[in-house]
């Protein structure tokens, strides 16, 4: 608050009460369901519903099918998480040191921002056509023969490529932005210093880099858990099958196909705790960030 | 001319790759839309351009499509616009009042009031989708546009990043606008609103972009095809597209690349506020 603050009384109140008024509807109220949903179980005809305690949970962490699932996010995750960030940050680093055609390489690499996830999934689906696509006639050329949504390899590729294409830009952004506040008195001291660039790079620039780093390691790893629904949609077809599927993929598919809405909300409240840790994690780095700068 | 460095010519070509990367696959998907549809079941993408286009643009725009035979990519478009800018301004607006509230009254419940609206930072609607949906369900607000923004809007990004800016001016201004007998009413909007547009115009770009590029939440909420959206669309796409005997890429990818340009030229056009809104919003 500052100092020099208003005292009027009722309207702050007004000023807060749709924001309030949203939050509770639509962020309080859901939440509340779905903690209550997860101690029940639900009758498959819609007549009421028995409360089961735990069940739901220990049912959960009991299944093989949902191990499966979590392992393959996790996989997913780190995967599209290192590599969006590791091509990032070359080109930024390029781009941040090239004299001619800064501005294009910039626009260039930064308008994928833009692109629907979903849409990077139906370009996924396209690049991989069974008959016709490049990319599987690249693999044919290795004597593979691509299928996605049929091999579960084949399917995960391209929902990580899908990804990674898609966030890049992101990581990018940021990187660059980064790098340019990097102040120039730094640059020329590192250049007096060090004679050879990789070592300025690993000695000077990567270390000023770091928070950024692990701020965007925190926004790829969300991005890759929830944001990524529309690319797994799409490559596969909205058919989840035998398919890799992440963790909120399941939780639309079981709550929203296959009508088991105690379990669907079990798993609602297993990913809150998931992305709470996440924050939490993100707060304490924050605050570390501060002390360096 | 002086020959130039090994060094720049290897930047030169790293940057050129990624560009391409992120690039041909999209010239890939217009490249499409040139080709008769007949012709590509064959031979898929190619390096050739055809005279398609046209067709494939009155076709995908004009002409319906869907079960119901009511959804043009014109209707998707307009509802596109609709919740990209609806979902924006609404974001905004609640925003900037909730944040001015916080930031320059004294509350007795200032406390309260901030960590009732930070929490739902934590956690994305992606982790609550089923009984948000039961929720909306029960307000009878299925397939109306009410429904598609308003729980969108249940997340205080904007809060947050107009709190940040607002705690960032100088407080001399709030003391000279009580000394010169300006309200609370008349110093936001005189004075504070005047002072924010470039941190609106940045958060405006990257709320539009996130309003039109949401999938999930219009997928279970519209049902109707009048309501659909054009990213929500690629999903009757995908699908139309597996079960026809001569798939429609012509259409398909045209309304693919209908839902990526006017993001794309918003985020292109107004780089700078974007980046700056961005690389600010997440400090």
């Amino acid at each position: 608050m500052k100092r020099a603050g208003f005292s009027t009384r009722w309207l702050p109140l007004l000023l807060l009460l749709p924001q309030l008024a949203i939050i509770a509807v639509f962020f309080y109220w859901p939440a509340i369901v779905a903690l209550h949903a997860s101690f029940y179980l639900q009758d498959p005809f819609g007549f009421g519903s028995t409360f089961v305690g735990l069940d739901n949970y220990t049912s959960l962490l009991g299944s093989s099918q949902y191990r499966r699932v979590a392992v393959f996010t996790l996989i997913f995750t780190l995967l599209v998480t290192v590599f969006a960030l590791a091509l990032a940050l070359l080109l930024a680093v390029k781009a941040d040191k090239v004299l001619r055609g800064a501005k294009t390489y910039r626009t260039l690499l930064m308008w994928v921002y833009a692109v629907a996830p979903p849409v990077a999934g139906f370009i996924a689906v396209i690049l991989f056509n069974q008959s016709w696509g490049p990319l599987t006639e690249v693999f044919m050329l290795f004597g593979h023969t691509y299928m996605v949504g049929v091999n579960f390899n084949d399917t995960a590729f391209a929902m990580i490529l899908a990804s990674v294409w898609k966030q890049v830009p992101v990581n990018f952004i940021f990187f660059l932005s980064a790098l340019q506040s990097i102040p120039r008195s730094v640059r020329e001291a590192a250049l007096i210093d060090n004679r050879s660039a990789s070592g300025r790079f690993w000695d000077v620039t990567f270390p000023l880099l770091a928070p950024t780093g692990f701020f965007l390691m925190i926004i790829n790893i969300t991005y890759a858990l929830f944001e990524t629904f529309g690319i797994v949609d799409t490559v596969v077809k909205g058919e989840p099958g035998n398919n890799p599927m992440t963790l909120v993929y399941k939780v639309y598919v079981d709550g929203f196909r296959g009508n088991d809405l105690g379990g669907s909300s079990a798993q609602s409240v297993i990913l809150m705790v998931l992305v709470l840790a996440l924050t939490v994690f993100q707060f304490r780095l924050l605050e570390r960030r501060i002390h360096y700068t | 001319m002086r020959k130039p460095k090994l060094s720049t010519v290897i930047d030169h070509t790293i940057l050129i790759a990624g560009s391409l990367f992120l690039m041909l696959p999209l010239l890939m998907i217009l490249q499409m839309t040139t080709i008769p549809d007949n012709e590509i079941i064959q031979t898929g993408p190619s390096l050739k351009i055809g005279d398609q286009f046209h067709h494939n643009l009155e076709k995908a725009m004009l002409q319906a499509s869907g079960f119901s035979g009511e959804n043009t990519g014109m209707s998707m478009l307009k509802n596109s616009f609709i919740l990209g800018i609806g979902f924006a301004v609404g974001k905004i607006v609640i925003g900037m009042t909730a944040a001015y509230a916080i930031v320059y009254f004294r509350l007795q419940f200032a406390t309260l009031a901030f960590w009732l609206i930070f929490t739902t930072l934590l956690l994305p609607l992606e982790v609550r989708i089923l009984p948000s949906y039961e929720v909306v369900q029960r307000l009878g607000m299925l397939n109306t546009y009410q429904g598609l923004i308003i729980p969108l809007i249940a997340s205080a990004t904007a809060t947050f990043f107009f709190r940040q800016f607002f705690r960032s001016v100088p407080e001399e201004l709030v003391e000279a606008a009580r000394i010169d007998g300006a309200g609370p009413v008349k110093f936001f909007v005189d004075i504070l609103v005047p002072l924010s547009k470039t941190m609106i115009a940045a958060m405006f770009i990257i709320m539009f972009v996130y309003g039109w590029n949401q999938y999930l939440w219009p997928t279970m909420i519209t049902t109707d095809e009048n309501m659909y959206t054009l990213v929500r669309g690629i999903k009757q796409i995908v699908q139309v597209l597996e079960g026809a005997v001569v798939p429609e890429f012509g259409r398909s990818n045209v309304l693919a690349l209908v839902a990526v340009v006017p993001p794309v030229l918003v985020v292109v056009f107004f780089q700078s506020w974007f980046v700056k809104g961005l690389t600010e919003s997440d400090k």
